[in-house]
């Protein structure tokens, strides 16, 4: 069976990220068809954790990405919020020791000056904002602004709120191009979707995608386990992680770099999560890896040593070399756009991506700079070595 | 502690293989879950209570108890595993012990034998919540076990070779069974009668024992609603028609104390699964020796197809053959098991032909009213499945996903099949990484032994 269809834009990919885009580039009035090989939040979406946050970004691009992000999200919320469990719920990161807890509330005064809202917890205050954390911590830093989603409810529904024509099933075998090299749509198994704008919002596979259209894009997978608690009735208030998490986000080495966020959720369990490795696509389960995350919780709080972990899972989240997401426009194929690359904060970055490559799409001032996303700012490698 | 060959589970393939290994010198320990070994099958009654009831096989299950207890096998009961890890000096089991499962051991092993056998599936109806609903096993087991009786009159419905067994055994033990409903058309039996010609003088042994005790016997029929307010009264059962659909004004009240309700078995897949090895279809892959295609791993009994303890003795006595050879660095000789191969492959070809014969009935999921329970942990209904279908949801993972169908204390194993036929897609097997909820302190302990201080991640503090 084929069938041939037209719109302003085909959007590939109905993970988060090409949820958001969908939405916002509906809202900006163009005509959206979204095409996944998979069903919706089939990808990393589905493997993940939803925190929205903050506090774990350094003052730069990231975080300007996040704020414009949560201020979205927190507008979402007002439509959406029961359905995708939004929970404003704040963050809370730890030191464990007092040379710890000096870099953190430095870390935290460069972030005030970039826009984030973050209040020194001292000793002696911790057990009032976080009552079950263990005994003898130096101090923390709470952040108001970190909030969370369910990230599979958060696609689905927003996907459907943007009114989007959806297309599952179908993998993106080519991006079509012109004699002149632009974009005219994709095509898939099932038929030719043609457009003169696709955005490349296929996560982890991002890289594929690109080489589909015959442009380079250097996006890898980097592993991550999380563990999932039994249901437990409320004891965990805010988003808690120590200060290592900061540290890892940015680094560089391939060995494994736990640092456990301990989380409530909703629906009772607690989560952990996530390791950090790069391993490529091994899905098979690591269990030095979970190891860590229950060291590193039953740390913070003790109480959970007797609770039983009942699944772990993995993900792979899609990075890019610097660690920046592509957003924007490919030069080097008029009518492409990308919105990939997201790593380990992709449902927190998605409204602010979606409104950019939206703003972009129809010829506006994207609200942020999109220099430091410029999806070709990676030279082709000179020998073409397979990412 | 170490072993050369750990056998997980105690069934009749894991016995059979302990025992054929450690008769060729192999130092084996057996582990399972429950109190004694046994496994589904030779399930002993509870200590005190007599033997009063019929056991299945009983004088092959006398020969194997004594062949046990006289061989050096280490028996563990009560080793629940929840993991076993692939390391480079050779495979460790991980287990916790005892009801409360709090502590866990690790067992290292040259090879280790998955056999840990099936479980049984249920597809969902209204009312099947209800207590005095069971499964057609948790019938058997209560018999078998503890040599109660669910309830003064019984129903036994559903569709497998199963409901055979249980429903003459609990009539055996003098409780009334209503009805045996099976979905199954006979008029499909005779397509199979060359496969099943092993398994014909067993059903008519089974056929003469309904009989005796007056059980009725509906054929494709299925049971639609359960009736009860706080636990079960009845259950309205109705007629079939060719393509699966209940036929119109067809229904009927039968009331009843119990339901043992039963829709075929599972193999548990667990284990084998974080470890690795290749899966085909829902059960574990072996090859002519009953080795997996991970180095070290054999598997055996229904942990590999579900078949019957016959197929599982035999494919356990050729496992435990082929580990002692290889473990010794020698290449086993087929022919020494030829007998048992023999067995293995007219089990296989029965298995194969009721699996074919007994499909749950088409159509399940369409008759399945919108605010039926699906997921009992999760409380889901099947209008929540069907919310998240139109949200976009295309298989079982993305409405569990969306619906948290399967992500409670089961972890899917009662309500896999149930999702799966509301969705509308075949169930596919699960990935569950802990083949047993573990606590977090065992983990966190095993972490700060393995982990030396110079390989932890150490915090870079506060710098992004
Ligand atoms: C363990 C873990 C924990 C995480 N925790 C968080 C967190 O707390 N907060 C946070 O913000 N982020 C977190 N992340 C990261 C986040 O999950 C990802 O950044 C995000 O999901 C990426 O979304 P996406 O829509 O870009 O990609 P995906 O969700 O992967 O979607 C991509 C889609 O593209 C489809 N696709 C691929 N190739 C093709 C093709 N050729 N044709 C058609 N379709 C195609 C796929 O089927 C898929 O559905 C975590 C990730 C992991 C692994
Ligand atoms: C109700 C019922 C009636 C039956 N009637 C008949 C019949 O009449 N004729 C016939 O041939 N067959 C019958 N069977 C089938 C028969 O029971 C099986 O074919 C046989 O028991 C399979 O043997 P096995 O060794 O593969 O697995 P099992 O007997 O199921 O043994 C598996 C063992 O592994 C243990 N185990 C599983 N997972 C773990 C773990 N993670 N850690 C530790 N231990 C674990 C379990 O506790 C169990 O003891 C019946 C089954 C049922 C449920």
């Amino acid at each position: 069976m084929s069938e041939s269809l037209t719109c302003d834009v085909v959007v590939v990919g109905a993970g988060m990220t090409g949820a958001a885009c969908a939405l916002y580039a509906a809202r900006a009035g163009l005509d959206v068809t979204v095409v996944d090989r998979g069903p919706v939040a089939g990808g990393t979406t589905g493997a993940g954790e939803g925190n929205l946050l903050v506090s774990d970004k350094a003052p730069g691009p990231e975080l300007d990405l996040a704020l414009l992000s949560l201020r979205l999200w927190a507008e979402l919320a007002a439509l959406h919020g029961p359905d995708v469990e939004y929970d404003a719920k704040g963050g809370l990161v730890v030191a464990e020791t007092p040379e710890a807890y000096d870099g953190l509330r430095a870390f935290a005064d460069a972030q005030r000056a970039a826009g984030v809202t973050a209040e020194p917890v001292p000793a002696d205050r911790l057990h009032d904002v976080e009552p079950r954390l263990a005994p003898g911590l130096p101090g923390g830093v709470r952040y108001p602004q970190d909030a969370q989603v369910m990230p599979a409810l958060a696609a689905a529904h927003l996907l459907r709120a943007s009114g989007a024509r959806l297309l599952t099933g179908r993998e993106v075998t080519r991006v079509l191009r012109a004699r002149d090299g632009a974009v005219r749509g994709v095509r898939t198994p099932r038929g030719d979707v043609h457009a003169p704008a696709v955005v490349n919002a296929v996560g982890t596979w991002g890289g594929e995608l690109a080489s589909r259209a015959d442009v380079f894009l250097p996006v890898m997978p980097r592993r991550g386990f999380v563990l999932v608690t039994e249901p437990l009735p409320p004891r965990i208030r805010h988003k808690v992680y120590a200060a290592d998490y900061v540290a890892d986000v940015a680094g560089e080495t391939a060995d494994l770099l736990t640092s456990p966020v301990v989380e409530g959720t909703a629906a009772g369990p607690v989560l952990v999560g996530a390791s950090r490795e790069r391993v490529g696509f091994d899905r098979s389960l690591s269990l030095p890896a979970v190891r860590a995350l229950a060291a590193g919780a039953t740390r913070l709080f003790p109480f959970l040593s007797d609770v039983r972990a009942l699944r772990t899972y993995a993900g792979f989240r899609p990075y890019l070399p610097d660690h920046l997401p592509a957003i924007g426009p490919d030069r080097r194929a008029p009518g492409l756009f990308h919105a990939c690359g997201h790593e380990g904060a992709g449902i927190g970055l998605a409204p602010g991506t979606g409104l950019l490559i939206a703003q972009a799409l129809t010829g506006r001032t994207p609200e942020l700079d999109l220099a430091p996303f410029r999806p070709d700012r990676f030279p082709r490698p000179a020998k073409e070595a397979a990412p | 502690m170490r072993t050369e060959l750990a056998v997980i589970g105690a069934g009749p393939a894991g016995i059979a293989a302990a025992l054929a290994a450690a008769r060729r010198g192999i130092r084996v320990t057996l582990v399972d879950a429950a109190p004694a070994p046994g496994g589904q099958y030779f399930r002993q009654p509870a200590p005190g209570l007599g033997e009063s009831v019929p056991q299945h096989g009983g004088r092959t299950w006398t020969r194997l108890r004594d062949a046990l207890a006289a061989s050096p096998v280490d028996v563990r009961p009560e080793h629940h595993v929840w993991c076993v890890e692939r390391e480079s000096g050779g495979l460790t089991v991980h287990a916790l012990l005892g009801p409360e499962q709090r502590a866990s051991v690790e067992l290292c092993a040259d090879a280790v034998l998955l056999a840990t056998g099936g479980y049984e599936t249920v597809l969902p109806f209204p009312g099947w919540t209800l207590p005095g609903v069971v499964t057609a096993g948790g019938a058997q087991a209560l018999l078998k076990g503890g040599l109660v009786t669910p309830g003064g009159t019984v129903v036994v419905a559903g569709t497998g070779p199963l409901l055979l067994p249980v429903a003459t055994g609990l009539a055996a033990a003098g409780v009334r069974v209503a009805a045996l409903v099976e979905s199954t058309h006979p008029a499909r039996l005779p397509r199979h009668a060359r496969a099943l010609a092993g398994k014909l003088p067993e059903a008519a042994g089974y056929a003469a024992r309904l009989l005796r005790h007056r059980v009725p016997v509906l054929t494709r029929h299925t049971v639609v609603r359960a009736h009860g307010k706080d636990r079960l009264t009845g259950v309205t059962v109705a007629a079939l028609d060719a393509r699966g659909r209940v036929r119109p004004a067809t229904e009927r009240l039968l009331p009843c104390d119990a339901l043992a309700v039963g829709h075929g078995m599972l193999p548990h897949t667990d284990l084998a699964e974080s470890l690795g090895c290749r899966l085909d279809g829902h059960a574990v892959a072996v090859d002519a020796e009953q080795r997996t295609d991970v180095p070290g791993v054999w598997a055996a009994g229904e942990a590999t197809g579900v078949g019957g303890a016959a197929l599982a003795l035999a494919e356990g006595h050729i496992a435990g053959r082929s580990v002692a050879a290889r473990l010794r660095g020698t290449t086993p000789d087929p022919d020494a098991w030829a007998p048992a191969a023999r067995v293995r492959a007219r089990g296989r070809t029965a298995a194969a032909a009721l699996h074919a014969l007994h499909g749950p009935p088409a159509h399940w999921g369409e008759g399945v009213p919108d605010d039926t329970v699906i997921c009992r942990c999760e409380e889901v209904t099947a209008g929540a499945v069907r919310e998240a279908l139109a949200l976009g949801a295309g298989d079982t993972r993305t409405v569990k996903l969306l619906t948290r169908a399967g992500m409670g204390w089961c972890q899917g194993r009662m309500c896999a099949p149930g999702v799966a036929a509301v969705t509308g897609s075949p169930p596919a097997p699960a990935r569950r990484p802990f083949a047993r909820p573990v606590p977090l302190g065992v983990l966190a302990a095993q972490h700060h032994r393995t982990t030396s201080p110079e390989h932890r991640p150490r915090p870079e503090e506060g710098s992004p």
